[in-house]
C-alpha cells in the first residue's frame, strides 16, 4: 500500500501543494521568499502533470490504489486522457495566475497574503485530486476540499459583503453535495457495488429506469460547482473575491471541477450505452440549453464587471454541459477542449477586469470609455478573450464552437444548433460593445475619482498577455487537446 | 477459559479509588498521579487483553471461584473488548486532561475527593463492561451513576446542582426500571447469568413476564442513553459538569448503556424474539430517527457550546440506536464503530470547549470569535472533530455514517436516508458557525497564548486520530465487523 503511494505521480502533486503550504508559512515574514516558494510549488506542479503526458499520449492507463478506506471504498488516482484536460488547464493557470496573483495583491497592500497563497495552493492540489480521482469517493474527497479551501479565499475581505457571499458560497456548494451528491454516492455504491471509474460506466444493466433518472438529478444537482442553473446562484455571490481568486473559481479550479466531475460521471460511472438507451442524457441538454440563454440574457442587463463575466462563465459551463450530453464523438470533443479553451480565454478577462480595477480603480462598464488608449494591452487581451467567448477565429473558443456544432448535426439535436447560434449573437452582444467604447470612445471627464493612469503593474500585465496569447496559440496549435480528447473518445466508445 | 486479567479492570480503579482520600493529605498532586497511573495501566491491559480474545477467543472469569451460575462470572468476548478500549483509553487520555482543567475549576480541597470519584466511576464503567452478570451489571450501573452525579455537582456554577439532581432524579428512574424489568425475568427464569438465562428464555418468549421485563430493561437503559424524549437530564449534565468531566461522560457514559443495550439484545435475548414477536424494530427505528432529528436541531437553537455539544451527542446516540434497530450484521458494525468514532470526536470536543474555558472563561458561542490566531492548535482540534461530526469524507463520522446509511439501503429503509443527509447538513451548519467565527471574525479576547499542553495536546491528539480513523477505517472495522458477525452468529446457533 505505502508502496503503490510511493509509486503515484497524482500523490506527488498532492505533497508538492502541502508542502508549498508549509514552505509559504515558514517564510511569511518575508514576502519575497514566500511567493518564490509559491512559484516553486507552481512549477514543480505543471512539470510533474508534464511528465504524465507521454505515457497518456501513448494512450496508457495508469491505476494507482493509494488507501483502502472500506470495503468498496477506496482512494484511488487514475492517470489518464481525461484526467489531463483538468491536470493541463489547473496546473498551467496557476504558474500565471500567481504571477498575477502577486502583482494585484501588492498593487492593492491585501492583508493576510500568506492565508491567501497559502489556500491557493490548497486549492489547487485538491483540483489536483480530483483530476486524478480513480474513483467516486476519491474525486467526492476532493470535490469537498475544494469547497473548503477555498472559502477562505472568497472571503478574504472579511466586510460584511464578503460574509455574505462567502455563506451563500459555501451552502451551495456543502448543502448540495452532502444533500445531493452524497446521496448519489451511497445510491451508486448500493445500485453497483462498487465506486471505480470504469470507462464503459459502472451502472450498466444494475437499476431500473426510475432509478437511474433519480441518480441523474441527484449527480446533477449534487455538483453545484458547475454552474447550471437553478444551482448557479454562489457563482455571482462569490465576485465579492479579489479578482485573482474570481479568475480561479471561474476559469481554473472549483467551476472547472465541477464540469469535469460531471463530465467523468457521465463517461465513466453511467457509461454512454446506459445513457444512450435510457436517452436521460436529453435532461441535461434541455437544463444546459436554458442555462446557457437564460445567463446570457442576465449577463446582458450587468452593468458590474465582474458580475457580467460570471454570468458569461454560467453560460459557458453549460455550454460544456451540453456538448456532453449530446453524447456524440464531436460532442465530447467539444465539451473536452472547451474545459481547457474557455480556461484560457475567461482567465484573460478576469485578469483583465481585475487590471482596470487596480490600475484606474473602475468596476462597472459604463465607465469604461475611452480606457483602451490608457491600457492598451490589457483591453488588447480583452479583446482576445471575448472573442474566445463569442467563438470567433483566432481564438480557441471557435474550435470549440466548431465540435459542438458538427456534435449537434452528428446527433441530429437542432435545438442545440439554435441555442448556439442565439447565445453567440448574444455573447457578441455584451462583449463588443466593451471593447468598442473602450477604443473608440472619448473618455468622460469628471470632477472626482478620475485619475491620470497608465498600466496596471507589469506582472498582471505579463500574465494577462501570456493567457492572451495561450487563447490564440490553442486556435493555431489545438493537436494536443485534440488528441487526448481522441483517446478519451476511443476509450469510452469503444467499450460496448 | 481462566484469566486474570478481567478482574484487574474492576480491582485497580476501585484500590485507587481508596487510596486516593489518604494519600491526597500527605501530598496534594497525588490524587492526580494515581488517577493517571490507574488509568494508564487499565489503558494498556486494555489492549493486551483484545489481543488475547483476538487470538483464543472470549475469556471467562469466576469471581471467588464460585461457577457461574451460582456465582458472579465475568466474561469478555471481542464486544466486551473492544468498547473496553474505548472507554479505557477515554477515561486515560481524560485523566490526563484533567490536571491543569480541574486545578482551575475546582478548589484545592475537593480535588482529592474529586479524582476518588472520577476512578470510582472508572470502575463502574469498566464493571458494567467485564461483568456476565446481570445484577452485577445493576451494581455497576449504580456506582457509575452516584459518582457521576457527584462529579457533576462540583461544576463551577450553582446550576450544576440542579443539573446533578435533574440527573439524579432521571437515572434512578432509569436504573430502577432496569431493576424492575430484571425482577420479572429471575421470577421467570430463576437466574441472573446472561449465557444462562439466554439459555433458558428461548423456550418461554410468550411468557408475559419476560416480555413486561425486557420492556421495563429496554426503557431503562434508553433513559441512561439520553434517547429522545428521555433526553433532558444530559444538556444540564454535560452543560454544567467541569470540563474533564463533560468530555469523560460524553465519551464513556451513553457508551457504555449503548453496551449493554447490545449486549442484552444479543447475549440474553434473542433478535427473533423482540424483532418478531414485538414491534420493537418500528418503534426503535422511528424514535432513533426521532432522536437524529431533534438532537440536530436542538443544537441548533443553542449558544452555549458545551450544551450544544451535548445537544448533538444526543443526536449521535440515535445513530447508534438506528444500527441496532436495522439489526443487519452491517448495521451493527455501524453503530459499533460510532461508539468508538463518536467517543473521539465528541471527546476531543470537549476537551477543547474546555482549553476555551481555561484561557477565556466562557463557553459561549461568541466567545469563539476570532480564536483563531491566539489559540492555532485548539482551533485546529476542534475543526478536525467537527468536520468529523459532520461526517465529511475522510474522517471517522463518514465511515459510521456509510455504514448506517449502506446498511438501511440493504434492508429497504430507503427513509432513513434524507434523514441521515438532513441532519449531517444541520451538523455542518451549527458546527460551521463557530468554525466560522474561529477563523474569519475579529477577536473578543485580549488573550496572549494557546492553552497548557496539558489541554490543547490530549484534545489535538484525539482528532488526529478522528482523521487516522477515517482513512485507515479498517484497523476499528476488523474488530467491530468481527465483534459483530460474533453477536449475530451466537444467536444463530441456538
Amino acid at each position: 500500500m505505502t508502496g503503490a503511494l510511493l509509486f503515484a505521480k497524482p500523490s506527488y502533486l498532492l505533497i508538492n501543494s502541502l508542502a508549498g503550504v508549509a514552505m509559504i508559512n515558514i517564510f511569511s515574514r518575508r514576502p519575497d521568499v514566500r511567493e518564490f516558494w509559491t512559484f516553486a510549488a507552481a512549477g514543480l506542479n505543471f512539470l510533474l502533470v508534464l511528465s504524465m503526458l507521454p505515457k497518456v499520449l501513448a494512450s496508457e492507463v495508469l491505476v494507482y490504489p493509494v488507501v483502502h478506506v472500506l470495503p468498496g471504498l477506496s482512494i484511488v488516482f487514475r492517470v489518464d486522457a481525461l484526467s489531463m484536460f483538468l491536470g493541463l488547464t489547473a496546473s498551467s493557470l496557476w504558474i500565471v495566475n500567481s504571477l498575477y496573483s502577486v502583482g494585484y495583491m501588492r498593487a492593492h497592500n491585501e492583508h493576510s497574503q500568506t492565508r491567501f497563497f497559502s489556500a491557493f495552493a490548497l486549492a489547487i492540489g485538491a483540483t489536483m485530486g480530483v483530476a486524478f480521482s480513480g474513483s467516486l469517493f476519491t474525486l467526492f474527497i476532493f470535490y469537498e476540499i475544494l469547497t473548503v479551501v477555498t472559502f477562505p479565499l472568497v472571503t478574504h475581505h472579511q466586510t460584511e459583503e464578503a460574509r455574505a457571499g462567502g455563506r451563500r458560497y459555501i451552502v451551495y456548494l456543502l448543502g448540495c453535495s452532502t444533500a445531493f451528491f452524497l446521496t448519489a454516492v451511497i445510491l451508486t455504491y448500493h445500485a453497483a457495488g462498487t465506486l471505480e471509474f470504469t470507462p464503459g460506466g459502472i451502472l450498466n444493466g444494475t437499476v431500473s429506469t426510475p432509478y437511474l433518472v433519480m441518480l441523474f438529478f441527484l449527480f446533477i444537482l449534487g455538483i453545484a460547482k458547475s454552474g447550471i442553473m437553478p444551482v448557479h446562484s454562489w457563482l455571482p455571490a462569490a465576485m465579492v473575491a479579489p479578482t485573482p481568486v474570481s479568475a480561479l473559481l471561474h476559469a481554473v479550479a472549483v467551476v472547472k471541477v465541477g464540469v469535469f466531475s460531471v463530465v467523468k460521471i457521465l463517461l465513466y460511472v453511467f457509461g454512454l450505452k446506459v445513457l444512450r438507451e435510457t436517452g436521460i442524457n436529453n435532461i441535461l441538454t434541455l437544463m444546459a440549453a436554458f442555462t446557457i440563454i437564460t445567463a446570457s440574457l442576465v449577463a446582458l442587463c450587468q452593468d458590474n464587471l465582474k458580475r457580467r463575466l460570471a454570468f458569461s462563465t454560467v453560460s459557458q459551463l453549460s455550454y460544456i454541459l451540453m456538448s456532453i450530453s449530446l453524447l456524440s464523438v464531436s460532442g465530447i470533443r467539444s465539451a473536452l477542449v472547451h474545459i481547457l479553451f474557455h480556461a484560457y480565454g475567461k482567465i484573460t478577462l478576469f485578469f483583465a477586469a481585475g487590471s482596470i480595477l487596480v490600475a484606474s480603480h473602475k468596476t462597472r462598464i459604463s465607465q469604461l470609455d475611452g480606457i483602451g488608449r490608457r491600457m492598451p494591452w490589457t483591453m488588447g487581451a480583452f479583446f482576445i478573450g471575448s472573442l474566445s467567448m463569442i467563438g470567433v477565429p483566432p481564438a480557441a473558443g471557435f474550435i470549440s464552437k466548431w465540435y459542438l456544432i458538427k456534435g449537434a448535426l452528428e446527433a441530429g439535436e437542432w435545438m442545440a444548433i439554435g441555442v448556439v447560434i442565439l447565445s453567440s449573437l448574444l455573447n457578441a452582444a455584451y462583449f463588443i460593445p466593451i471593447v468598442y467604447v473602450a477604443f473608440f470612445k472619448e473618455e468622460i471627464k469628471t470632477e472626482a475619482g478620475d485619475h491620470e493612469h497608465g498600466e496596471s503593474p507589469w506582472p498582471m500585465v505579463l500574465a494577462l498577455s501570456i493567457t492572451a496569447a495561450g487563447t490564440l496559440g490553442f486556435f493555431f496549435f489545438p493537436d494536443i487537446p485534440v488528441r487526448l480528447s481522441g483517446l478519451v473518445i476511443d476509450s469510452v466508445v469503444s467499450v460496448r | 477459559m481462566e484469566n486474570h486479567i478481567i478482574p484487574v479492570f474492576v480491582l485497580v480503579p476501585m484500590i485507587t479509588a481508596l487510596i486516593i482520600p489518604f494519600v491526597t493529605r500527605l501530598s496534594d498532586g497525588a490524587g492526580w498521579v494515581l488517577t493517571f497511573l490507574g488509568t494508564a495501566s487499565t489503558a494498556l491491559l486494555s489492549f493486551v487483553l483484545l489481543n488475547k480474545v483476538w487470538q483464543h477467543g472470549s475469556l471467562h472469569y469466576s469471581i471467588a471461584g464460585w461457577e457461574p451460575p451460582w456465582g458472579i462470572e465475568y466474561t469478555v468476548d471481542l464486544l466486551n473488548s473492544f468498547v473496553l478500549i474505548i472507554i479505557s483509553f477515554m477515561a486515560f487520555i481524560t485523566a490526563l486532561y484533567s490536571k491543569e482543567s480541574i486545578e482551575a475549576e475546582i478548589p484545592a480541597d475537593k480535588r482529592g475527593l474529586f479524582y476518588t470519584m472520577f476512578m470510582l466511576h472508572v470502575t463502574g464503567l469498566n464493571g458494567i463492561i467485564v461483568t456476565g452478570d446481570l445484577f452485577n451489571l445493576y451494581v455497576f450501573l449504580e456506582i457509575t451513576a452516584l459518582s457521576g452525579y457527584a462529579l457533576i455537582a462540583v461544576g463551577r456554577s450553582r446550576r450544576a446542582r440542579v443539573a446533578s439532581l435533574r440527573y439524579l432524579v432521571l437515572g434512578t428512574i432509569g436504573a430502577t426500571f432496569y431493576l424492575f424489568g430484571l425482577g420479572y425475568l429471575y421470577l421467570t427464569t430463576g437466574t441472573l447469568n446472561m449465557a444462562d438465562m439466554f439459555q433458558r428464555l428461548a423456550p418461554i418468549y410468550h411468557n408475559p413476564g419476560v416480555i413486561t421485563g425486557f420492556v421495563f430493561i429496554v426503557l431503562g437503559l434508553l433513559v441512561k442513553l439520553a434517547m429522545f424524549p428521555l433526553h433532558t437530564w444530559q444538556p444540564g449534565a454535560y452543560g454544567e459538569a467541569p470540563s474533564a468531566v463533560s468530555a469523560l461522560l460524553a465519551s464513556t457514559g451513553t457508551k457504555v448503556s449503548a453496551y449493554v443495550l447490545i449486549r442484552i439484545l444479543y447475549s440474553v435475548f434473542s433478535p427473533d424474539f423482540y424483532f418478531s414477536e414485538l414491534p420493537f424494530q418500528s418503534i426503535l427505528l422511528s424514535m432513533s430517527l426521532i432522536t437524529i432529528m431533534a438532537g440536530s436541531v436542538l443544537a441548533l437553537l443553542q449558544v452555549d457550546i458545551k450544551r450544544m455539544l451535548a445537544y448533538s451527542s444526543m443526536g449521535q446516540i440515535g445513530y447508534i440506536l438506528l444500527g441496532i434497530s436495522i439489526g443487519s450484521e452491517r448495521a451493527l458494525t455501524g453503530s459499533l464503530i460510532h461508539i468508538l468514532n463518536h467517543a473521539l470526536m465528541k471527546g476531543a470536543l470537549f476537551f477543547v470547549a474546555g482549553s476555551v474555558l481555561y484561557k477565556t472563561g466562557t463557553t459561549m458561542i461568541e466567545g469563539y470569535r476570532g480564536l483563531g490566531n491566539r489559540m492555532p492548535l485548539t482551533s485546529i482540534s476542534f475543526t478536525i472533530a467537527a468536520c468529523s461530526m459532520a461526517g465529511l469524507p475522510g474522517t471517522a463520522g463518514f465511515v459510521s455514517k456509510w455504514y448506517l446509511a449502506t446498511s438501511a439501503l440493504d434492508a429497504g429503509y430507503w427513509f432513513v436516508i434524507p434523514v441521515l443527509l438532513l441532519s449531517s447538513l444541520l451538523t455542518s451548519v451549527y458546527f460551521f458557525r463557530v468554525i466560522s467565527s474561529i477563523y474569519f471574525e475579529g477577536e473578543l479576547h485580549q488573550i496572549r497564548a494557546e492553552a497548557p499542553a496539558g489541554l490543547c495536546v490530549p484534545a489535538f491528539a484525539v482528532s488526529i486520530l478522528c482523521l487516522v480513523f477515517g482513512v485507515m477505517a479498517f484497523i476499528p472495522l476488523n474488530i467491530a465487523g468481527r465483534a459483530a458477525s460474533q453477536l449475530m452468529k451466537v444467536t444463530q446457533v441456538i
